[in-house]
């Protein structure tokens, strides 16, 4: 168990490494770099720059430089712990990026553990009272919870709130917090926000996981361990937590892995729409601006992220399941 | 043979499964005594209803499935109790599965929980219907692995049943099945998808566990070989119903009906031919949806009366003295059931 977490951990830099290369070169793709559309942006809008102040600029951030020059001054900023500057803000992406994924973290995980304490208990009823009102019921808003577009229900749960109880449930904080620095006063006005775009984002993976749920724990009611533990007298309930649960659970727990990072690209129209102060508008803006330095580093995060979260569902599942412990073993 | 007052008694039992697509009568109106101390061998073809009998006896049937009809009498000292009353997720019934009436499940090598290890499960059996602390849970189970005769019960205990032989995890569920002592064993095809030298053992094992613990079983099969080494007493089931029943030796020296006679005919003996295909009972079970009328052998019966076998089900009368068959040869049936 600890060689195959070891293991696992070894593999990270290399792993790193690759995704690292192939960010760099997807957010370099698109034509022309950061002042080739800085210089659009702002010819657009009637102004212009003299060309003294481009060459700063192109010199500055080495951008006349190949390819493998400005990836090699990336990583070493990054050996440093350094993000490197964004060239359309002129200020550390470490600063820009800290606040928002914090952010975005937590309601990623708020709506993970939504998902999970609405689904799972929902599920399970569902499975052993099959076909009985609430079963449709739950059936009915699965279909709807899964074929609705998330943005759609933030602009229709917006809209509510807004023409019937007049407030604006946009954003993450109340006015006088936004900028504020963190204290316990600002958390209890994020948690007063933060439920809505939680339920949000929460509502489709809560109707899929609810059918997985469902579909996986009738697959393991009527095995011959739960007619053997039933026939030793051990009651109904008990028996389906111990047994045919725990079995209907543990292929979902290895979903967590790429749950996460889903939900952080998922976000980013919701972002949008309900002015989130989240990572998902950000990234959207640098790859626009081809802000490249800005773009990577988010990019390398979320998949810093995607292998972290493998990683823990792997180790989870590991332990959940004697026979993929053994296996590793 | 036995003039002692059944252990159990199920009278008229009929289970139906209400599906979408209709009913499905899987146990047609089935009566038997189980006597203490006795082997009652119960024989038939796979899906005749043996499982869902058992299940029915226990209350454990699965949705769709129901008891629609008879009465399962338990002799518990003295007083009877029929269980086909009983809340089938009410205490009194759960006090009686594992402790009074215990099951060794058709499927020894999925009967227990992957994630679970073996002690856990025999234990927490011990434990519901024993008073006893977890430690002392886990002697009795170390004692339950001696007496089953696997070797190293302690390391044993603590491994997953996938980790076991399909000989061990026998013995194991031999073991959690008599740990709290039953008076009823009920064995629904032990030794399935165990290789023969194994099947002889757990045979040979279950007969000396009997004996010593004075458990009445039983004892389901597919294979009459089995039975006539296990049971005392033995029904023959086709589609639901009793087709025959007598004591083992009428049974295999005397067959009086149809069905029974075909099935011994396909069972190899020392005296056959090695190589020599055995002969096989001619056409198909019936689809559960398309029961044929009358006798339900009757499509694949030999010595089958058009116009008498296909009218009426021919009632479970006494022949012979000792056995009884359900078939018109031995009696015209002018009285529809
Ligand atoms: N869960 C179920 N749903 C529907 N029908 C069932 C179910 N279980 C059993 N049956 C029906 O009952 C019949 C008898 O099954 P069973 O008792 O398991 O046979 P066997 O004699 O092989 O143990 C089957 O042929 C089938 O039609
Ligand atoms: S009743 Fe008729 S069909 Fe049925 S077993 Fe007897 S002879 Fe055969
Ligand atoms: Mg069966």
């Amino acid at each position: 168990m600890l060689r195959f977490i070891l293991q696992r951990l070894l593999l990270l830099p290399l792993l790193l490494f690759v995704f690292s290369v192939v960010v760099f070169l997807l957010v370099q793709a698109p034509p022309g770099d950061f002042l080739t559309s800085y210089l659009a942006t702002l010819a657009s809008s009637g102004s212009s720059v003299d060309q003294a102040q481009v060459d700063a600029l192109t010199k500055q951030f080495g951008l006349d430089q190949p390819f493998h020059v400005q990836y090699i001054r990336w990583m070493e900023g990054l050996g440093r712990g350094d993000l490197g500057l964004s060239l359309e803000y002129q200020r550390p992406n470490m600063e820009l990026i800290g606040e928002r994924l914090l952010l975005t973290v937590l309601l990623a995980l708020f709506a993970f553990v939504f998902t999970w304490v609405i689904a799972i208990p929902a599920g399970i009823y569902s499975a052993t009272h099959q076909n009985s009102i609430l079963d449709y019921v739950f059936t009915l808003l699965n279909y709807i919870g899964v074929a609705t577009p998330n943005f759609m229900l933030a602009l229709i749960l917006m809209w509510v709130a807004f023409s019937s109880f007049g407030v604006s449930v946009t954003g993450l904080f109340s006015r006088e917090y936004e900028q504020a620095p963190w204290s316990l006063a600002r958390f209890i006005d994020l948690l007063q926000h933060i439920w809505l775009p939680m339920i949000i984002l929460g509502i489709a993976g809560t109707a899929r996981l609810m059918r997985v749920m469902r579909a996986n724990l009738l697959d393991e009611l009527n095995k011959p361990y739960v007619v053997a533990a039933r026939a030793r007298g051990l009651s109904e309930w008990r028996l389906v937590l111990k047994y045919p649960v725990r079995l209907a659970i543990n292929p979902l727990v290895s979903t967590i892995g790429w749950y996460l990072p889903q939900l952080f690209s998922g976000s980013l129209i919701v972002a949008t729409v309900m002015n989130l102060p989240n990572i998902g508008p950000m990234l959207l803006r640098a790859l626009v601006q081809q802000d490249m330095y800005l773009a990577g580093s988010i990019l390398l995060i979320y998949c810093f992220l995607t292998i972290i979260g493998t990683l823990i569902s792997d180790i989870l599942l590991a332990w959940l399941d004697p026979r993929i412990r053994m296996e590793n073993a | 043979m036995n003039h002692a007052t059944p252990l159990l008694s199920v009278h008229n039992l009929q289970v139906q499964f209400f599906m979408d697509e209709g009913i499905v009568q899987a146990v047609d109106g089935v009566s038997f005594d189980v006597f203490p101390r006795q082997v009652f061998g119960i024989v038939g073809e796979s899906g005749c209803g043996k499982s869902v009998t058992m299940k029915a006896i226990l209350q454990i049937l699965e949705p769709p499935g129901r008891i629609v009809k008879g009465e399962i009498l338990l002799n518990r000292n003295g007083s009877t109790i029929d269980l086909a009353k009983l809340n089938p997720n009410g205490k009194e019934m759960r006090d009686i599965r594992g402790a009074q009436i215990a099951l060794i499940p058709q499927e020894p090598m999925s009967s227990f929980s992957p994630v679970h290890t073996v002690g856990d499960q025999i234990i927490e059996a011990i434990r519901l219907h024993q008073p006893v602390h977890a430690r002392a849970a886990r002697q009795i189970a170390l004692e339950m692995f001696r007496d089953v005769g696997i070797p190293m019960p302690e390391q044993r205990l603590d491994e997953y049943a996938w980790q076991l032989s399909g000989g061990l995890r026998q013995r194991a569920m031999i073991a959690m099945a008599l740990s709290c002592h039953p008076r009823l064993l009920i064995a629904d095809e032990p030794t399935t998808a165990i290789d023969v030298t194994t099947q002889a053992q757990i045979l040979r094992l279950l007969r000396k566990l009997q004996e010593e613990h004075h458990t009445a079983i039983i004892f389901i099969t597919h294979d009459l070989g089995v039975i006539a080494q296990m049971a005392d007493y033995v029904q023959v089931m086709y589609l639901g119903l009793v087709m025959e029943e007598g004591p083992v030796d009428a049974i295999f020296h005397a067959p009086k009906h149809p069905y029974t006679q075909a099935l011994l005919r396909s069972i190899p003996s020392v005296h056959s031919t090695p190589r020599v295909n055995l002969p096989t009972i001619s056409g198909s079970i019936p689809h559960p949806f398309n029961r044929p009328s009358g006798c339900p052998f009757h499509p694949r019966c030999p010595q089958f009366i058009a116009g008498k076998c296909d009218k009426h089900i021919p009632p479970l009368r006494s022949v012979g003295g000792v056995q009884a068959a359900a078939c018109v040869l031995y009696h015209d049936v002018e009285v529809p059931r």
